[in-house]
């Protein structure tokens, strides 16, 4: 048993969803991200047994490329992730009709494919294809189910493809010149290339370029908060819970141990950089007026946290890198979630036009102001411990930088606030809410249920993490 | 030698079904006979044998891509099917012109002698002079008849030229003659001369910038079934032939002296920069689709081009480029040829909402431009990795990060297609399902992916 099961159920379920018909697809998908969520607990069982569930197998000659897929305590985690929110994402979209959904859903399911590939391969080239086959069917989801005005949707999609598309041709150069050096794409073999600081500080700046966009880090995020509003909530939460995880995974995964000297280097501009993501992002928050918009801000500057957190190349930044994209992937979900439900009652974003929601629907307040405590990183939330860990990994570089990325707790608190202030309470609104569905309230119960047991006890994740980014910290501090 | 005998008595067949009067079977009849040739040009896979004093010589080279140049052409001849519905009487005529096309292609590339290689030449250039102008009622086809007419004949002029210089240098027409004769140290100048002349009529036919005018208005003006005979076969068979004239004559080691093979080299790169950036830039403009792929091709022959760059070691990558970029053209046309039945033109707008109305092909087409564009899994992106692995090997730096930038630019045009399919709202129907254009679709895309899972299958077979 190996990790290329929960590609194939994926991919597989992926089809029977095209073919099962406009009617049974969303059931159809839920089926199978729940199995692959159940093979992934399996195969995490195994694991933990010590059993080998990594798999290489050749697959192209000349050039030597492998179907490499390597299950690591890192790469498991992160498939978790990604097997854990797709069947929370599929559930929250049942209140929804979509045209032709036979193919939205299955273009969710074979984008949870490509993610789950991302995480798991262990050959560049192989790694590079799932990279880029993620981008197609969120392109697709965005363009054709999105919402706002058709032509401006367009140039916010198309904009975000060829953005994404650039930085990840420049990576792919990257592998191909090291693939020239090592003489393969297997992860091990560039891990040992030996390369000059100068070379080193190119391949960094080119992968640096694609995950950047991906992420994004400013100064290259203007993509994001466009394609977040007129993407579907489901698309959304693709993006913010799951995609941008695939670039913060790939720093510490590729571009730290690949080009080790480059990152001690130049460690500060790129802490620097994240950070001023962090001030950045909140600020721009404070001034938002569309729901979606100011979570999308919010998202940049909590990823900017985390991107300086894996910058650091110390254990607790990794660590708590990590911790905080499982949290932060949870608690935007939710929070999404939480933006589409009220959308879904009163078909509007505008935060001045809500209001007035508590006293009809204690229930969905309730849910929703422990998504908002756990997103600015209240103590006994996932969130906390994730952010304080960077946070504390931060002051052991430059106490600055601790104190200047802690503005995303006090700002945070502050937007967050003030969002839950303007949209759910005041004045009893005169349209009617209806407090959440049953559907409804599993999937939150569900996200909140993680972000609260793992804020207790998060022993789980990080013993399954920590071995394996020791391992990358020696990588990087061996040369 | 006997898929050469076969192809031509194939053609031969298709005339006399004209006079017996049985055009209804001739487009099954003829993919049934190329499948035939299809398969003895496997049989005689690997075989080395030179015919007739070496005028025809076969190797693996030239078997390996006239299997793709008669895959590509039963495509084409499916095609013709429904294409010619209006013109019944002519169908048996417009066949055995594709079928003898497909005869000077295959000499083309199994040429051991000048004067074989210039048939080829001929051949294939007045077939495809007649097709151009095959639709003799549109004035579009006329011009584009005759421009290429034009064009074309001027540049099998420069080519013959060519020919003659280098027949007075060497005083042979034979490939294995020269090639021995030009390793000697003291060579005329009429050599290099004719070489580039040889050179620059072969550029005329692939369509390289600055080569290229041509090309955009034979495109947009030929019928349909021309363009994508024109953007896939005879592009593919023309860099081919170049590809072993320049492999076979030797023309870089020749050159002893290290400044004439610089040159060389820098000759390949700023043509192959020239094309893939000029082709992109125009394509961004255009709003005829068949135009857009004339420009897409042009970019597309400055990659191929690049393979130039290592000729000692690229056939293989040659081969599974221009097989990834001809079935993703075949796919993408029989698209085009589908939507713009009884449209007078193939503007973008034809393309509007096809996502809606008939989500098949859409996806089908959606899938081609991926493929050109670089995009994993199809195989158009293992050609641009192949090609960008072995430039990058033999030190070329500047023109595969050129080549990126190219590649991220063609996205925008390709896209502008995707889009209008899934974000404009359909402005007619469209009935009827004619099933060999839908056959030849998910035929040649499915083949393009599985070239793209399995890429040693071609590539190694050159090796």
């Amino acid at each position: 048993m190996n990790v290329s099961l929960i590609l194939i159920i994926l991919l597989v379920g992926a089809f029977i969803t095209y073919f099962a018909g406009d009617k049974l697809a969303s059931k159809v998908a839920l089926f199978f991200s729940l199995a692959a969520l159940g093979c992934s607990v399996v195969l995490l069982n195994h694991f933990n047994t010590g059993e080998n569930i990594s798999l290489i197998n050749a697959w192209i000659n000349q050039p030597k490329i492998s179907f490499a897929l390597n299950a690591d305590g890192l790469a498991l985690a992160m498939l978790l992730l990604t097997t854990a929110l797709t069947p929370v994402i599929i559930f929250s979209s049942f209140g929804n009709e979509y045209k032709n959904a036979k193919a939205f859903y299955a273009l969710i399911l074979f984008m949870a494919f490509a993610m789950t590939g991302t995480f798991l391969a262990a050959d560049g080239l192989l790694y590079y294809i799932f990279w880029e086959l993620a981008l197609v069917p969120i392109y697709f989801i965005a363009l054709i189910w999105g919402n706002g005005d058709a032509e401006e949707r367009r140039k916010a999609v198309v904009k975000f493809f060829i953005y994404t598309l650039a930085g990840s041709l420049f990576m792919l150069t990257a592998f191909i010149y090291l693939y020239q050096k090592a003489g393969s794409f297997l992860i091990e073999d560039l891990y040992k290339v030996q390369l000059s600081a100068c070379e080193q500080l190119w391949i960094f700046l080119a992968f640096f370029l694609a995950y950047a966009i991906k992420i994004p880090i400013i100064p290259f995020h203007t993509w994001q908060a466009n394609v977040y509003q007129k993407a579907p909530t489901v698309g959304t939460m693709l993006l913010s819970g799951i995609m941008l995880k695939m670039g913060l995974y790939s720093v510490i995964r590729w571009q730290l141990p690949i080009a080790p000297l480059a990152a001690k280097e130049y460690m500060n501009i790129f802490i620097a950089l994240g950070i001023a993501g962090v001030i950045y992002g909140s600020i721009v928050a404070l001034r938002q007026k569309d729901l979606k918009k100011l979570l999308a801000y919010s998202s940049l500057a909590h990823v900017g946290l985390i991107a300086a957190g894996s910058y650091t190349l110390t254990l607790d930044g990794f660590r708590g890198a990590v911790l905080q994209m499982i949290a932060h992937g949870f608690v935007v979900v939710g929070l999404f979630y939480a933006a589409e439900i009220i959308y879904r009652r009163f078909e509007t974003r505008d935060i001045a036009a809500l209001g007035g929601i508590r006293a009809q629907s204690p229930k969905f307040t309730s849910m929703f102001l422990i998504l908002v405590l756990a997103s600015v990183a209240l103590p006994t939330t996932f969130n906390f411990i994730g952010e304080f860990t960077v946070l504390y990994s931060l002051s052991q570089i430059n106490i600055w930088f601790a104190v200047l990325g802690g503005t995303t707790i006090i700002l945070g608190a502050y937007y967050m606030l003030k969002m839950f202030q303007n949209v759910m309470l005041g004045e009893t609104n005169s349209k009617t809410f209806a407090d959440v569905s049953i559907n409804e309230g599993i999937s939150l119960a569900a996200i909140i249920a993680v972000l609260i047991f793992f804020g207790f006890y998060p022993k789980p994740i990080t013993d399954l993490i920590t071995p394996s980014l020791e391992t990358i910290l020696n990588v990087i501090n061996k040369n | 030698m006997n898929t050469l005998i076969a192809i031509t008595g194939l053609g031969i067949f298709c005339l006399l079904f004209e006079i017996l009067n049985f055009r209804k079977g001739i487009v099954p009849f003829t993919i049934l006979g190329l499948l035939g040739v299809l398969a003895l040009n496997f049989y005689e896979f690997g075989t080395t044998a030179s015919y007739y004093n070496n005028m025809v010589a076969v190797n693996k080279f030239s078997s390996a891509f006239s299997s793709l140049f008669i895959i590509l052409t039963i495509f084409l001849v499916a095609l013709s099917h429904n294409f010619y519905e209006n013109h019944q009487t002519k169908i048996s005529d417009y066949v055995a012109i594709k079928v003898f096309l497909l005869a000077g292609a295959v000499a083309m590339v199994s040429f051991g002698n000048l004067a074989m290689f210039f048939l080829g030449i001929e051949i294939l250039s007045i077939a495809l002079y007649v097709l151009a102008a095959s639709d003799r009622l549109n004035i579009k086809s006329n011009e584009a008849g005759m421009k290429y007419f034009l064009m074309g004949s001027f540049a099998s002029g420069i080519i013959l030229f060519g020919i003659c210089l280098i027949y007075g240098a060497m005083g042979t027409f034979d490939i294995a003659e020269i090639h021995e004769s030009s390793l000697s140290a003291e060579l005329p100048i009429w050599f290099p001369i004719g070489m580039i002349l040889m050179t620059i009529g072969m550029l005329f036919k692939i369509a390289a910038v600055p080569f290229h005018f041509w090309a955009p208005d034979v495109y947009e003006g030929s019928p349909a079934l021309t363009t994508a005979l024109m953007s896939t076969l005879a592009k593919v068979v023309a860099i081919a032939t170049l590809y072993k004239l320049a492999e076979g004559l030797n023309l870089i080691p020749s050159l002893e002296n290290q400044d004439l093979s610089n040159t060389f080299i820098n000759v390949v790169l700023t043509i192959s920069i020239a094309s893939m950036t000029v082709g992109n830039i125009m394509a961004l403009r255009q709003v005829n689709v068949k135009r857009m792929l004339a420009f897409s091709g042009i970019s597309h022959a400055g990659f191929m081009l690049m393979t130039f760059l290592t000729i000692a070691t690229s056939a293989g990558i040659l081969l599974y480029y221009t097989a990834a970029y001809a079935l993703a053209g075949i796919a993408a046309f029989s698209v085009i040829l589908y939507v713009c039945k009884n449209q007078d033109n193939e503007d973008i707008t034809n393309f509007h909402g096809l996502g809606k109305t008939n989500p098949l092909l859409a996806a089908i087409l959606t899938g081609s431009l991926l493929s050109m564009a670089g995009i994993p899994i199809f195989s158009g992106f293992f050609a641009k990795l192949f090609l960008f692995d072995q430039a990058l090997h033999a030190g070329y730096v500047a023109i595969v990060i050129v080549a990126v930038i190219n590649s991220i630019i063609s996205v925008g045009y390709y896209f502008k297609l995707i889009l209008a399919m899934y974000s404009k709202e359909p402005n007619e129907e469209r009935t009827g399902k004619p099933f060999l254009i839908y056959a030849v679709a998910v035929i040649s895309i499915g083949l393009n992916i599985a070239l793209g899972l399995f890429p040693s299958l071609v590539l190694d077979l050159l090796n």
